[in-house]
């Protein structure tokens, strides 16, 4: 018989016992992805990083830079919604389709009327819902993906289907949406006040011309909401509940959580996020097209799970999201540096979300084994 | 009568067609610490999920502190104070100890919906104090349970019930998967809860640790309560020989 004495004494903190954050690992790998493309840049006399060119004085590749980013942000932003419904355990294929269904619908309202003295061609509600404020696109935007994000959520806390066959249904009815609000037409030449939104300068607004990122939006609204959803996930209780549903459902429910009404929040909030990516995505091409943003899911997906998101829920974090996002817009644009065949691009970029995957699941192996 | 903390008159659950709980009659008075024993499937485990709300009972009444109570959810049960170690653990593998301990009770700075900010720093503090109370070792609290040992896991769980409990503890086989040492452990937990008074309700299977720890046992069987006996007025062999059948096969009696 133990004495309880014993415990007093057994009970200690100890930092040095900590295991090292995942992310760390992530980290690396992306520095390490990096290098290796600036390796075989530099053995084709290219950089991939830094300029080259004489008649440009700037230190980086400005030009890629700018791409990455722009990749990184747009999916990126769907990815943050993408890893909450992740960790919670679900899935959530309809953040491509709905960012097709939002980009058709919040355009609609922000089309100019007259194009070159020509009639705009118009959408299913006709003249009255053209040329208006900014502001309404975008609340008709994020109300249009919180609603399709509700009805996955629905879908999911109440008939208790799967998250991949109610998400997987939105996919295919969400594009439906996008086609059927124009025809299939284009909706394009927005007002100049939404080519703003992803164009315009809005971090020397915010800081009062102290810093500049011009044309860079929708980066800075992606650095935005993830400190944001990170801050939350680990400091409040949308966090703390959400890591708990993802890690044991039942114990969640039997503590007495909401578990059905959190993930309807967490669905929300992941179709609001592909909302937001899409209002971004249609202000930076001034043009809505019902095939955007297919495949964006898969994507965001795969930014999510190379981030070290476990697909089993309850484990990761929006910064291993944030760093898999920028391995994942990396590894694209470092394939286009060097030339590499677009098929080859494809092919390779499957591998390595597999890859990734096995890669975690010997890692949660030898951490088990000590 | 007024030092009864709990009474079920008539209690019965029906799943379909399966009568996995008949007409319980159960007293549980203040201080006392009681058995429930029986046969695999015998309604031990049922009785305990009506009691704690995680299920709705078919019929019956349940009395807690001599109010009539209906409890909607294991939450509501809790907040009546009633805590209970699941045979499940109902703990969550990716969070740390002190997440674990205030699943679903969190402490707050501020309170804004879904998003008030948790009090990280209290809340392990007063995980500190817990473990410490009920003498439990766990090396680091801010690893995520899924690391740690059957053994810390359940001494987790026993701690969470154990630093919470206000007016009854109900553990649903405490230390069915644990080593000698760590059995010990969880035993002490229980001895800690008798001197302060705490009422218990300890589903076990193993007869030794019943007698060792309890002041009465209870013996369902099929659904029915068949015995209730005082620790002083049986043994082992009588015990089982009502979990088998041989005794006791007469209508239900009033535990």
């Amino acid at each position: 018989m133990s004495q309880p004495a014993q415990g007093l004494g057994g009970l200690k903190y100890d930092a040095s016992k900590r295991t090292r954050a995942p992310e760390w690992n992530v980290l690396i790998a992306l520095i390490a992805i990096v290098l290796v493309f600036e390796v075989l840049n530099r053995l084709n006399g290219t950089s991939f990083l830094f300029n080259m060119r004489d008649t440009v004085d700037t230190l980086f590749n400005q030009q890629r830079l700018d791409i990455i980013i722009l990749q990184v942000s747009i999916t990126g932003i769907i990815a943050l919604g993408v890893t909450q419904v992740i960790i919670l355990g679900g899935i959530d294929l309809s953040a491509g389709s709905v960012v097709g269904a939002t980009a058709m619908i919040a355009m609609s309202f922000a089309q100019t009327a007259i194009v070159n003295g020509n009639p705009n061609p118009k959408a299913v509600f006709g003249e009255w819902a053209m040329d208006l404020p900014v502001l309404v696109p975008i609340f008709v935007g994020l109300a249009c993906g919180i609603t399709a994000g509700v009805i996955n959520g629905l879908l999911v806390a109440y008939t208790k289907i799967p998250p991949f066959i109610a998400t997987l249904g939105m996919m295919v009815s969400a594009r439906g949406v996008a086609r059927w609000w124009s025809n299939g037409q284009p909706v394009s030449f927005p007002t100049a006040s939404y080519g703003e939104l992803a164009n315009g300068d809005i971090l020397s607004t915010l800081t009062f011309g102290l810093l500049s990122w011009d044309g860079q939006n929708p980066a800075v609204v992606f650095v935005v909401l993830a400190v944001l959803f990170q801050v939350v996930m680990i400091y409040t209780l949308y966090g703390k509940r959400s890591y708990a549903i993802g890690s044991n459902e039942a114990a969640a429910r039997m503590s007495g959580i909401n578990v059905d009404r959190h993930k309807v929040l967490v669905y929300a909030i992941a179709g609001m996020l592909a909302a937001v990516a899409s209002i971004l995505l249609t202000s930076k091409t001034l043009t809505a097209q019902a095939g955007m943003g297919v495949m964006y899911e898969l994507d965001a997906i795969a930014m999510a799970v190379i981030g070290g998101i476990s697909l089993s829920g309850g484990r990761g974090s929006i910064v291993g999201t944030v760093l898999g996002a920028g391995i994942f817009s990396v590894i694209i644009s470092g394939f286009t540096s060097i030339q590499l065949d677009a098929y080859y691009q494809e092919m390779v970029k499957g591998a390595i979300i597999v890859g990734a995957v096995v890669l975690d699941q010997w890692r949660q192996r030898q951490r088990a084994r000590g | 009568m007024t030092d009864i903390i709990l009474e079920t008159r008539g209690l019965t659950k029906h799943y379909g067609g399966v009568h996995a709980l008949e007409d319980a009659n159960f007293t549980l008075r203040a201080g006392e610490h009681v058995a429930v024993v029986g046969d695999n499937g015998a309604g031990k485990s049922t009785f305990v999920r009506q009691i704690t709300g995680v299920e709705q009972r078919s019929s019956g009444q349940i009395f807690f502190g001599g109010q009539e109570v209906s409890h909607a959810g294991p939450l509501e049960a809790r907040e009546a104070g009633i805590e209970t170690v699941f045979q499940t653990l109902a703990l969550a593998d990716d969070l740390d100890v002190p997440s674990n301990l205030f699943l679903g009770r969190e402490l707050f700075k501020f309170r804004l919906g879904p998003f008030s900010w948790l009090d990280r720093k209290t809340m392990r503090e007063r995980t500190m104090e817990a473990l410490k109370t009920t003498a439990v070792k766990i090396p680091n609290v801010d690893n995520p349970i899924r690391n740690m040992s059957g053994g810390q896991r359940q001494c987790v769980a026993i701690a969470r019930t154990a630093a919470f409990a206000s007016r009854l503890v109900i553990m649903d086989e405490p230390t069915a998967a644990l080593g000698v040492q760590e059995t010990a452990q969880v035993e002490n937990i229980i001895r800690g809860l008798k001197e302060r008074g705490v009422p218990l309700i300890l589903i076990s299977h193993n007869l030794r640790q019943v007698f060792d720890l309890v002041d009465r046992i209870v013996v369902f069987r099929r659904g029915r309560i068949v015995a209730s006996l005082a620790k002083g007025e049986t043994d082992g062999n009588d015990i089982v020989s009502y979990i088998t059948g041989v005794k006791g096969n007469a209508d239900a009696v009033v535990a």
